[in-house]
């Protein structure tokens, strides 16, 4: 074993029980399971795997959207011409585009199911019941990237989506118009807020995201890993 | 705040306080500076300049406008009515959710395709979500020329006599 290998993978060949944990133990990518797994835990009908399954989803978002990005300027009315560039001109700009839309969808569906299961698996009860609160968080983040998301090809219903959606907000007493206008960035849906919307869509709430999604699995793993009932796993 | 305590140093009173007051007084500090940045960037993200159309335009000549004809400026957002009693200017947003109305002419109604409210040519909800009327707007006449502000609203049994 020469000297560079031995520097990336510092456990030896995983010939026993006790290298094998080693090379979980101290794999990052790994590491989000705990040292042993329960085969009850990983069965497919236990979770469905509905939270790894939004975690690929999202995954796939952020690499077809950072390539969405190489085309895209958000800005009037190039967004439009961009959006229909990438379905007509740039090559795999359908495959991308339907991707990441498609994937869109599937995000939210899955998220939401994965609620349905940790709800009638009873999954939130103590101690996990501040984690069911951050998944609540992740939903209202998901639906927020997707809402964001809506405005950016600038086409018709990007425009009224966009109007109607911040005429809701601004419906909240008191709260509601600054919120509109700081969310529009002026008083009508124009050249700002597309800015805006974009800014929110691919930094801020991914990263928000991503942050409340490690917080999210680091929890799961401190409780001993996935939910297997009352009196967990005994 | 139980910051010195859990040290469990031999402290006397006056070191434990002392220390109590330089840490509490750090985390005032922290807080003031957090709250400052916080309003600071809601402040930063109001934009100061709007490069939005004006809200006051001109409109065209009275007399140009026969009775009964209903002008629509979806630009503006604006349709101006001349009715046999006179000149009143409303806005063109659909009082549901803030889509834009149009004017169908072969039925004389303002219809709103975002979710199907009607109004009819004075304003009045016909039918549909719309929960209140289209508000009318300032309108004036300077120069022998009309001219609206959309900016203001004015009650619904204003016309301009002209």
């Amino acid at each position: 074993m020469n000297r560079v290998y031995r520097s990336i993978v510092r456990h030896g060949p995983l010939d026993t029980n006790r290298n094998r944990s080693l090379a979980v133990f101290g794999n990052f990518f790994l590491h989000i399971h705990p040292v042993k797994v329960r085969l009850r835990a990983i069965a497919f009908t236990r979770t469905f795997y509905l939270g790894g399954l939004s975690a690929a989803s999202y995954l796939i978002l952020v690499v077809t959207g950072v390539f969405l990005m190489f085309y895209y300027h958000p800005s009037v009315p190039r967004a439009y011409e961009d959006m229909k560039d990438l379905q007509y001109a740039v090559y795999m700009g359908p495959f991308l585009r339907n991707l990441h839309r498609w994937a869109a969808h599937a995000m939210v569906a899955l998220v939401f199911l994965h609620m349905v299961r940790v709800f009638f698996a009873g999954a939130y009860r103590p101690p996990r019941e501040f984690n069911w609160v951050i998944g609540v968080l992740l939903l209202v983040l998901t639906v927020l990237l997707s809402y964001t998301g809506y405005l950016l090809p600038w086409d018709q219903l990007a425009f009224w989506g966009v109007t109607v959606g911040t005429n809701m907000a601004d419906a909240m007493p008191v709260l509601g118009p600054p919120t509109k206008f700081l969310l529009l960035g002026g008083r009508a849906v124009s050249e700002n807020a597309l800015l805006r919307f974009y800014v929110l869509h691919c930094v801020v709430l991914p990263l928000f995201l991503v942050l409340g999604v490690c917080v999210h699995i680091w929890r799961i793993r401190k409780d001993g890993g996935i939910y297997l009932g009352q009196g967990e796993g005994s | 705040m139980r910051l010195v305590d859990d040290l469990q140093l031999p402290l006397d009173d006056r070191e434990r306080t002392r220390r109590e007051f330089l840490a509490r007084i750090g985390a005032a500090a922290v807080g003031v500076a957090g709250l400052g940045t916080g309003v600071t960037a809601v402040r930063f993200l109001r934009p100061e300049v709007l490069f939005e159309a004006p809200t006051r335009f001109r409109i065209g000549r009275p007399e140009d406008i026969p009775v009964g004809t209903l002008v629509v400026l979806p630009e503006q957002r604006v349709y101006l009515m001349r009715a046999s009693a006179g000149f009143f200017a409303m806005t063109a947003v659909c009082t549901h959710l803030g889509c834009l109305t149009r004017y169908e002419t072969e039925h004389n109604v303002i219809f709103c395709p975002c979710h199907g409210s009607r109004f009819a040519t004075d304003g009045a909800v016909v039918n549909g979500p719309a929960p209140l009327p289209l508000p009318r707007l300032a309108l004036t006449l300077e120069n022998g020329a009309l001219v609206v502000d959309t900016a203001v609203t004015v009650t619904r049994d204003t016309v301009l006599t002209g």
